[in-house]
């Protein structure tokens, strides 16, 4: 294991309860992923990408195993503590882009800003250079219906750049998105990837999106069956 | 906590952003919260009402003498012996050699009431010469007095509104004598202005009544001089009577009708403030069902379920504040004021009142609209905070 190794899954198990039934998603998964890297995960609809991806972010907890984020043990945090965790370590970016579809783009940057202590220049003035990374300065004051799907995806993606998390996770990205725009958002993860130091890791349908990772994983029935290297 | 404040402030600011988007659930609820207001202050006005005209009929240093064991003019007579014996009494006052002593006598008419065309109990009153410096708060506010020893009355500015026939000059039938009205009065808005008033003496034998009164109101020296009067009455061996202060036996006139109203607005009031609260419940679950997604994002970024459950608190809150408010304004400018009549059920007559709409049940009213929408916004708010976010942001 590498020093520099910034998520640590070991013996993961996920499952869900149906009713009577159990629903084992994940089965004693171990994963590490470098600092700097660029993960994709592969696989078929209910493989356990997203629950892998959830459990990562600490949206959701594992059944059994445990989940270490740069040092810290987030499968045994509660829930307060998990959201302040989240705000200040994680960036996510939706396959919907889940913007609030009432404030401007600026306002859907600055979210989750409003959970530090930085003053209203501060955000400002950190709100401006996350829209500028993604290319979006000049659409800062646009509401989310007044943008394109990849722009709102930019925004999505400047709202999980803004509090300088190094870790940044991407629920099929480009999945709502046509060919030609979904390559400028994978351009702009590659950029965050390469010129900006950003762990990333995206679950992806799409093989030709995939290819912009450093690794990919395949989840096929809550197991990583296979690894190839990108 | 400044930060928890912020979230708060943040999530509430993005509700409020949202109703425009859901106006119809949202104004549905405010109406049904300020129809619920609106009907609870007006009920509960009558209530106010008719004790504020009792209180006004009152006077701290103005007694009044009943039969001993009799709890209402209705129920008492004192003789024309028992009169001249309560003016002799330490503590009454006098104006030039006369005791302030107005025996009086109560009797039950029908009259067909304006609103309804039906006949109501309207109480009429005998008097003497001396009424007038014990009931110092009535006035004759149109044509005169009558004059002692003719067929013919004075009527309160509420019966006069209250019930056909009774304008100035006209004249009423009743019994087997015909009346003719001379003049009308106030009292300040007191129990008098329900009343019909004539001479005790041309009224006893149209009645046969004899000599014999129901009551006498004396105004004492002073509001101190009560309890030196009642002892000397209430130990006197020629006397059989009771003494009670004249606010004390008001509020206890009042206190039957009073709580009937009350609990009555009540019980009117929290049926309909259950169907409002239902609307709340379904305004606020609807937000949270069209908003699940907007909340699972927010909670997935780091915001707490604390700053979610106060916001959609807060947000049911404001919508309450303006339906009640707007109730309770409705009610004012639509009933502070308005006159009605109601049947008194210790003189078993029409007592009429102006709706009394006071500041007090404008904040009760407010106050209820708030409880509905701190409980219409509890409930959902606590089923977003509880939301799974992982499945919210999937299925949202």
């Amino acid at each position: 294991m590498s020093n520099d190794t910034l998520v640590r899954l070991g013996g993961v198990e996920k499952t869900f309860r149906r009713g009577s039934e159990e629903i084992h998603v994940l089965h004693e998964l171990s994963l590490e992923i470098p600092n700097g890297e660029f993960l994709a995960l592969m696989g078929p609809s209910g493989s356990g990408k997203s629950t892998l991806l959830n459990l990562i972010a600490g949206l959701d907890k594992p059944t059994r195993g445990t989940i270490e984020i740069g040092g810290e043990r987030i499968d045994q945090m509660a829930g307060r503590a998990l959201a302040g965790w989240r705000a200040r370590h994680v960036g996510l970016v939706f396959q919907f882009y889940n913007l609030l579809p009432v404030l401007s783009a600026e306002k859907n940057v600055e979210l989750p800003l409003l959970l530090t202590s930085l003053s209203n220049a501060e955000r400002k003035r950190h709100v401006a250079n996350a829209l500028e990374i993604v290319g979006l300065s000049h659409r800062a004051k646009h509401t989310p219906r007044t943008l394109s799907g990849g722009e709102q995806q930019r925004v999505g993606i400047a709202r999980a750049i803004v509090s300088d998390s190094t870790l940044v996770l991407a629920d099929e990205p480009t999945g709502d998105l046509d060919r030609k725009t979904g390559d400028g958002i994978l351009d702009l993860l590659q950029a965050l990837n390469r010129e900006h130091g950003k762990t990333i890791v995206m679950v992806t349908h799409d093989a030709h999106a995939a290819k912009r990772s450093n690794r990919v994983l395949y989840l096929l029935d809550g197991q990583l069956s296979t690894e190839l290297a990108a | 906590m400044l930060n928890w404040i912020s979230q708060v402030v943040a999530l509430t600011g993005f509700n409020l952003r949202t109703i425009p988007q859901r106006m119809g659930s949202a104004f549905a609820s405010m109406v049904g919260i300020a129809g619920v207001v609106a009907v609870f202050v007006a009920v509960l006005s009558i209530g106010h009402g008719i004790s504020r005209t009792m209180r006004q009929t009152g006077s701290a240093d103005v007694a009044l003498v009943l039969r001993a064991g009799a709890d209402s003019e209705m129920t008492s007579i004192l003789v024309r012996d028992d009169v001249k014996l309560i003016g002799e009494a330490p503590g009454v006052a006098r104006a030039d050699g006369v005791a302030l002593v107005s025996p009086e006598l109560f009797v039950v008419i029908n009259l067909p009431k304006r609103s309804t065309g039906t006949d109501a109990n309207v109480p009429f009153r005998g008097v003497e010469k001396p009424v007038l410096g014990v009931r110092s708060n009535v006035k004759i506010v149109d044509g005169r007095m009558f004059e002692w020893g003719k067929n013919e009355v004075i009527v309160g500015r509420g019966a006069l509104i209250e019930f056909t026939g009774l304008e100035r000059g006209k004249t009423i039938k009743i019994g087997q004598n015909e009346w003719t009205i001379a003049g009308v009065f106030e009292s300040n808005g007191g129990l008098e202005e329900s009343e019909i008033w004539t001479d005790a003496a041309v009224l006893q034998p149209a009645y046969h009544r004899g000599s014999s009164y129901q009551a006498a109101l004396v105004r004492l020296a002073s509001a101190g001089s009560y309890d030196e009067f009642k002892d000397a009455l209430t130990t006197d061996p020629r006397l059989n009577v009771k003494v009670q202060r004249m606010t004390e036996y008001y509020a206890e006139q009042s206190r039957t009708l009073h709580l009937l109203i009350t609990v009555l607005g009540t019980l009117v009031a929290g049926l309909m403030g259950l169907g409002a609260l239902f609307g709340a419940l379904n305004t606020m679950y609807t937000a949270v069902a069209g908003r699940a997604r907007e909340i699972a994002t927010l909670k997935a970024l780091g915001f707490r379920s604390s700053p979610v459950v106060i916001s959609i608190i807060t947000e049911s809150l404001l919508l309450a504040t303006i339906g009640g408010t707007v109730g309770a304004l409705l009610a004012w400018a639509a009933f502070d004021g308005y006159r009605a009549a109601t049947l008194n059920w210790q003189s078993f007559s029409q007592v009429t009142f102006a709706f009394d709409v006071n500041t007090r049940l404008l904040v009760e009213g407010i106050v209820c609209s708030l409880l509905i929408g701190v409980i219409g916004g509890l409930f959902p708010a606590i089923r977003a905070a509880r939301l799974p976010v992982s499945v919210a942001l999937r299925e949202g």
